[in-house]
């Protein structure tokens, strides 16, 4: 017996390219490792931050882990753009495919599940407690648990980098390519176990964030009353918790077909690989939903505190975001109408596609009647949601075009498709993103981003997107598909050439995303938000200090309008100061979080390279870990008043002296 | 327990576990019996069986897992419908995808 399992030291790929990311993390990882055991921040590291329970810190954990994997996700990208600018004519470039073809598979995954899932539910996760006047969400230690789960899931991700590979299949590892019997090696297992444990925590988030929405509003906000964010939020939270067990399943299927012999997905013996493509999209239809649904809030809650009026109807955008979950959720076909069903099939699936059209729509002249007549500040997060609403109204029109099943069977996995969906995702939710991260930045960390980098960022960005992916489109109709590792098609070529700009354009928006952070840093001092209310805010979040006070708000607000911050200011009941305050039941930090994701981790990887006693010792670990935790006695403590009014008169003397 | 305090919901009382029961036990028997007195056609017997077993669905629901629409209830209830309504749409427009795709491969 092997107590390694499939692990030897041929596991490690010599690559020059890998190679050398590799020797890159490791002296970044020894200076880190240095500097912190220099600084002795170790143990504060983990008392304050990888233990927490507070959803503002967690919050901020997932935005660093978004901002960290989009790094290595874009390296893949301009590695891709690069290699197809290189390799035309025949020519062959500098990537073989047996790693091209991880590159592009790892670029996807990680993108959608460890890029834009973080940065969503790290936004949600610092906003919708504070938005809808909570302390903290209903399950403190499963968020951070969800937390760690993810973190779990992008560390198996970077492991395949320098032991074994990673999957060979695109993102989507359709069998019988990603069965046993033709990707024999590990890569797929690496997909399969990042992405069950990380989805596993975003269905754990959904739950949690659903229920905090349902059950700890502040008094008198009824439902219609939640701000945009947070509605757009729970109707995400809604198809998480809908969509996410439906890839867990899945995923558990492929598992049992490539362990155990089973037979759900495989050529012979019945097994029919039609219902993985149908039920990985019953899950990955509803998931870019769930991505683009809160940017629609950011973007919201945006456009109505940078015009310095209402959100234009309200209602009605509830009840579009309400449409568009229910309608994400029934045309999940439409990624792949070339499968053979029948033209009803189609039909159906085709007109229910192009009805979102509607609900997105209504979303979109909202926006805009909210901005008619407003005074429009063109502050950072502002640009963004004039950029998105251009580019994302193009993606959407080439969407409906793909819609029509005719089309599609032309343009399905041609290249007009890849510009499709990036013209949602980077123009839908990265936009969104970016938008809130300078939106709420000053409210998490307590100062401004730099805004003149952070204007840089949005023209490189804009002008890149523009350059990378509207030459897709024209390759497209010409004929190019997706996922192809050298081209000999000199029609082809300056597109390809341009959109290699357009990549490096983007690279130098995604600097100036880290300069403006750091100038922000630099320039703490003169950059600091004092007031808690940079920007005339409209909700409750912008009531509190910034950094908000760990525990929220110190006496629970009492909510009338929508609106609630701008009728307290307007009513004169905003930054009231209490004679007396009762103390306040907060939960302890865990270090049952961290330790089950490490535990998680160890299992996935024992899973993948077959070494059975660690699965088997890690999987009991993860059991007793939660037992313990279940049974723990010391999860809670009661802040004292005395504290608390000190912490209090601390801010209401800044907003005084603001 | 102290978190079982804040529990209020109704657990029922014996009278409507019973009452429960012997709704079951009837819509249990009708279609025992159906089959075996051999007096139907195979599609009657099928309409009589499936709405019998539907119904039971509904009495369990309502006697046994306390599914109600009062206030406390509701939401117990709402997410059962919802949970249902997912299942209902994934399940029935999976098969409806695998089927006809199988019968378009078949020619």
């Amino acid at each position: 017996m092997n107590l390694l399992g499939k692990l030897s030291w041929d596991a490690i790929p010599y690559d020059p390219i890998v190679l050398g990311t590799l020797a890159v993390v490791a002296v970044g990882g020894a200076a880190l490792f240095v500097f912190m055991t220099l600084a002795k921040k170790w143990g504060w590291l983990w008392r304050e931050w990888l233990t927490s329970v507070d959803h503002k810190r967690l919050g901020i954990m997932y935005i660093i882990l978004a901002f960290v994997m989009l790094i290595r996700g874009f390296a893949d990208a301009i590695m891709m753009r690069t290699q197809l600018a290189v390799a035309t004519n025949g020519s062959e470039g500098y990537l073989p495919p047996h790693h091209y073809d991880q590159i592009f598979t790892a670029h996807g995954v990680i993108m959608i599940i460890f890029m834009a899932m973080p940065f969503m539910i790290g936004l949600m996760n610092i906003i919708l407690p504070l938005q809808i006047g909570a302390r903290d969400v209903a399950f403190p230690f499963l968020n951070n648990l969800s937390f760690w789960l993810a973190v779990s899931g992008a560390l198996l991700v970077n492991i395949s980098l320098g032991l074994g590979e990673f999957a060979m299949t695109g993102w989507v590892a359709y069998p019988p390519l990603s069965g046993l019997e033709f990707s024999p090696g590990v890569g797929v297992d690496y997909y399969i176990w990042a992405l069950q444990i990380s989805g596993i925590g975003t269905t754990l988030t959904g739950v949690n964030f659903l229920v905090t929405v349902l059950k700890m509003r502040a008094p008198g906000m009824k439902l219609m009353d939640m701000p945009i964010f947070t509605w757009t939020c729970t109707w995400a939270n809604v198809l998480i918790v809908a969509s996410f067990p439906i890839l867990t399943a899945a995923l558990a299927m492929l598992t049992l077909d490539r362990y155990l012999d089973f037979h759900f997905f495989t050529n012979d013996l019945g097994g029919n690989s039609m219902m993985y493509i149908n039920l990985f999209w019953a899950w990955g239809h509803p998931e870019v939903y769930i991505l683009v649904l809160p940017a629609f809030g950011i973007f919201s809650e945006i456009v109505s505190t940078f015009t310095g009026k209402r959100l234009f109807g309200y209602k009605s955008m509830v009840y579009a975001s309400g449409a568009i979950s229910i309608l994400g959720f029934i045309v999940w076909l439409h990624h792949f109408f070339t499968m053979g069903a029948s033209a009803n099939v189609n039909a159906f699936f085709g007109i229910m596609t192009m009805i979102i059209a509607i609900p997105t729509g209504v979303k979109l002249f909202n926006w805009l009647f909210t901005m008619y007549k407003g005074r429009v500040r063109l502050e950072v997060p502002m640009l963004w949601t004039l950029g998105f609403m251009v580019i994302f109204s193009i993606g959407g029109m080439t969407g409906v075009l793909l819609a029509v099943p005719g089309a599609d069977y032309v343009l399905h996995n041609s290249l007009f498709l890849i510009a499709h969906f990036h013209n949602t995702i980077i123009g839908g939710a990265v936009f969104g993103y970016l938008a809130g991260f300078a939106f709420w930045f000053p409210k998490a960390m307590g100062f401004h981003l730099d805004p003149k980098y952070g204007k840089i960022s949005f023209w490189c960005w804009t002008i890149g997107f523009l350059l990378a992916f509207m030459p897709l489109y024209v390759l497209g109709f010409l004929g190019m598909t997706r996922r192809l590792n050298h081209t000999d098609n000199p029609d082809w070529n300056i597109w390809l050439y341009i959109a290699a700009v357009g990549a490096f354009v983007i690279a130098i928006g995604i600097a100036a995303q880290f300069i403006q952070l750091f100038l922000g840093f630099k320039n703490k001092d003169k950059n600091l938000d004092k007031t808690g209310d940079p920007w005339n805010g409209h909700t409750l979040e912008w009531s509190l200090a910034s950094p908000p006070q760990f525990y929220n708000f110190a006496k629970l607000p009492q909510v009338e309008d929508i609106d609630a911050f701008t009728d307290m200011k307007e009513k004169g009941t905003a930054y009231q100061r209490h004679e007396s305050y009762a103390p306040i039941h907060m939960p302890s930090n865990t270090n049952a979080g961290p330790i089950m994701g490490l535990l998680a981790t160890a299992m996935g990887f024992a899973l993948i390279w077959h070494i059975w006693w660690l699965a088997g010792a890690s999987f009991i670990g993860l059991i007793v870990a939660f037992i313990c935790r279940a049974y723990a006695s010391n999860t809670d403590y009661y802040v004292q008043p005395d504290e608390v009014a000190r912490i209090e008169n601390e801010h209401l003397d800044n907003v005084a002296k603001g | 327990m102290s978190q079982h305090d804040h529990d209020a919901h109704s657990h029922g009382s014996v009278s409507s576990y019973v009452v429960g029961f012997v709704l079951s036990v009837i819509l249990t028997v009708i279609p025992f019996w159906a089959v075996m007195t051999s007096a139907f056609d195979r599609a009657t017997l099928f309409a009589i069986i499936v709405v019998t077993a539907v119904v039971q669905i509904v009495v369990h629901l309502k006697y046994f897992l306390h599914l109600n629409f009062t206030k406390e209830g509701k939401i117990d209830t709402l997410s059962f419908i919802f949970t249902a309504i997912v299942i209902v749409m994934v399940v029935a427009l999976s098969v409806w995808i695998i089927y006809e795709s199988v019968l378009m491969m078949m020619y």
